[in-house]
């Protein structure tokens, strides 16, 4: 299927759900709202056009700081004028962030049998940070989802054992998060049983 | 009884605990802790620019970084809206492969070691110098190599690397033998590989899992057949695949596939391209490079045009005449030959722009996500850009996350003695698990 088909046969079989695509640089995405995450993933997976049997990916984004990053002033002092090198042209410019709410969860999916690839985003509110979980559709998807929860701080309906993985249990904040500093540091407290 | 293995522990080759619960010598259930070695890689990504983030993904697979520096440079280049020249794609191509075989290596001869087979872990270390070698020789480090560059790679391959190449993989290619020989045939090692740590087809691919381990459960997944990057699609090799799915066909499938990555290399040499440095020698007066500096800096204009710039024998590679064939055109994005960057005006520019702090490349506004096979499976990077000379976002998707996650599956039902096996023939490798 090419991505435009792809795209096509989401948005025509879930028009609410929906709310934009792009195939910016040849990646199928469609954006989706929360409550419909499940059964539009259920749909990948189970429709014989699509059969994305892959879960290859979950991640997460903080979009709080998109495009807000200060332009570095160099030589302000010295009266020598240098801007940042233009960027490199675009002609059909990428859309931009999926929605003004602060966080997307990325998936991406595969289909073995058709080879094709789509990427579903969700985005996420900053009051109330938590998605459906895919577990039951895909175990795979459990570690990942725990990765996000640890990285990001965004909650898991449905999540067996939703619990930090790659940071210990008593490390305060969500690294990954725009606002936590780089260079912040907490005491290591070794595991306990 | 509740038995807790590692987070150090002589039989796990890498940081990582198991908690299994025990009846008798019966594993009935596990639970895998990880996150000893996470090193906030995708946090520093934010910080630091496009090309500061290479080095730091060498140290995701340490045992195969150039396959790491290739999957990210291409994630940023897509982001680009660039491509390289063709050269460039099969010195990639022809390092990433010779990198899969060193994993490979690494991780038959080391699941070997563990059940005791000491000597193949020898020999097989032994080939992977060799390869090592080679690798030093075109990127002048053995693991940290930082290769790759975003739009083409720092330097061409020697002029003397195809001899050496050969050497080495008939080196490889005996150690192999001997291995097969060695494992093949020892009653301790079949006995213990043979139907431990089975997986289906379904149970992988729900969890995700893809590369060797995927293969050898029965599904012919291989990113660079279905999703061809770089001059896959044009060269020859086969993707092995196992029936049964457990320890002895995922060796088995490693072993093929080393064969099959020195296949790709050969017949990469053969089709390479040749870079100009052989079809069109320098032209003009020559003048060391030094001199031609000290010249320019005195603003001798007169005495250096028409001249060309000798290249030191340590600025090999980043000569002027071999830069096209290896790096794109794009004068955004790559830095300039050294000579140039010394010895004029225009190459001073280039460089200044792109390595100063707040300068450096600054892909549009956008998010890409590109995948490559690593040697465990499919690695992905996921870039999002906000326009600005660092990525606003770099994920990762390490290949054995996935199949670390099914580690449980795999070893419930089994022996305590097969965790052994089966945890060696995931291939965890902490750097790129953890990241």
């Amino acid at each position: 299927m090419t991505t435009s088909s792809l795209i096509e046969s989401v948005t025509s079989r879930f028009p609410a759900a929906v709310s934009s695509t792009h195939s910016w640089r040849g990646d199928a995405t469609v954006v989706v709202r929360g409550d419909f995450l499940v059964e539009v993933a259920r749909y990948l997976k189970e429709d014989a056009s699509l059969r994305m049997n892959f879960l290859m990916d979950v991640t997460a984004v903080d979009y709080s700081t998109f495009g807000k990053k200060p332009a570095p002033g160099f030589f302000s002092s010295s009266g020598v004028a240098v801007g940042p090198t233009p960027q490199i042209p675009d002609e059909n410019p990428w859309p931009g962030p999926p929605d003004p709410s602060r966080f997307a969860v990325v998936y991406h999916f595969y289909s073995m049998a058709h080879k094709h690839r789509l990427r579903l985003v969700v985005p996420v509110g900053e009051a109330d940070p938590r998605v459906d979980s895919l577990t039951d559709l895909w175990p795979g998807a459990n570690w990942l989802e725990r990765e996000i929860w640890d990285m990001f701080g965004i909650g898991f309906r449905g999540h067996p054992n939703l619990k930090r993985i790659l940071m210990y249990e008593e490390f305060e904040g969500h690294p990954l998060r725009k606002d936590y500093p780089v260079n912040k540091r907490q005491p290591l407290i070794g595991p306990v049983n | 009884m509740l038995l807790n293995i590692g987070p150090a522990h002589p039989a796990m080759h890498g940081i990582i605990r198991i908690v299994a619960k025990l009846d008798g010598e019966q594993i009935k259930d596990a639970e895998v802790e990880i996150g000893y070695l996470h090193r906030g890689f995708e946090k520093m990504a934010e910080v630091v620019d496009y090309n500061g983030v290479i080095p730091y993904t060498d140290r995701l697979n340490y045992v195969s970084p150039l396959i790491n520096n290739m999957g990210y440079c291409m994630a940023v280049e897509k982001l680009l809206g660039i491509s390289v020249p063709e050269r460039c794609h099969y010195v990639r191509v022809i390092l990433s492969e010779i990198s899969r075989i060193t994993d490979h290596l690494t991780c038959v001869g080391a699941t070997a070691m563990e059940i005791g087979a000491f000597t193949v872990f020898l020999y097989m270390i032994k080939a992977r110098e060799f390869l090592w070698e080679l690798v030093e020789k075109v990127t002048g480090a053995r693991m940290t190599v930082t290769y790759c560059r975003v739009g083409g790679v720092k330097a061409d391959l020697p002029g003397d690397f195809e001899q050496p190449c050969r050497n080495a993989f008939q080196e490889t290619r005996k150690v192999l033998v001997e291995a097969e020989g060695l494992l093949k045939r020892n009653r301790i090692f079949t006995d213990r590989m043979n139907g431990t740590g089975v997986i289906s087809v379904e149970d992988a691919v729900s969890y995700g899992i893809t590369g060797p381990f995927l293969r050898a459960s029965g599904a012919d997944f291989d990113v660079r057949k279905d999703c061809p990057y770089a001059v896959y699609d044009r060269l020859p090799f086969d993707v092995p695949v196992g029936t049964r799915g457990d320890n002895m066909d995922r060796f088995l499938v490693r072993m093929e596939e080393m064969e099959q990555s020195m296949r790709i290399v050969e017949a990469a040499l053969r089709e390479i391209p040749p870079g100009p440095v052989l079809v069109h020698p320098g032209t003009g007066r020559p003048i060391p490079a030094a001199e031609m500096v000290d010249l320019a800096k005195m603003g001798n204009i007169g005495a250096i045009t028409g001249g060309c710039a000798v290249t030191c024998p340590t600025l090999e590679g980043s000569g002027r005449d071999r830069r096209p064939s290896i790096a794109t055109s794009e004068k955004r994005v790559v830095l300039p030959p050294k000579e140039d960057g010394f010895g004029n005006i225009e190459g001073l520019m280039q460089q200044f722009k792109l390595v100063m702090h707040g300068h450096g490349v600054r892909p549009p506004k956008g998010e890409v996500y590109f995948p490559v096979e690593g040697a465990n499976g499919e690695l992905g990077f996921y870039v999002v850009s906000d326009g600005s000379g660092s990525a606003y976002r770099v994920r990762v998707r390490p290949p054995c996350f996935a199949i670390m996650s099914a580690l449980p599956k795999l070893l419930v039902g089994d022996m305590i003695a097969d965790m052994v096996p089966t945890f060696g023939s995931v291939n965890m490798i902490g750097g790129e698990l953890d990241r």
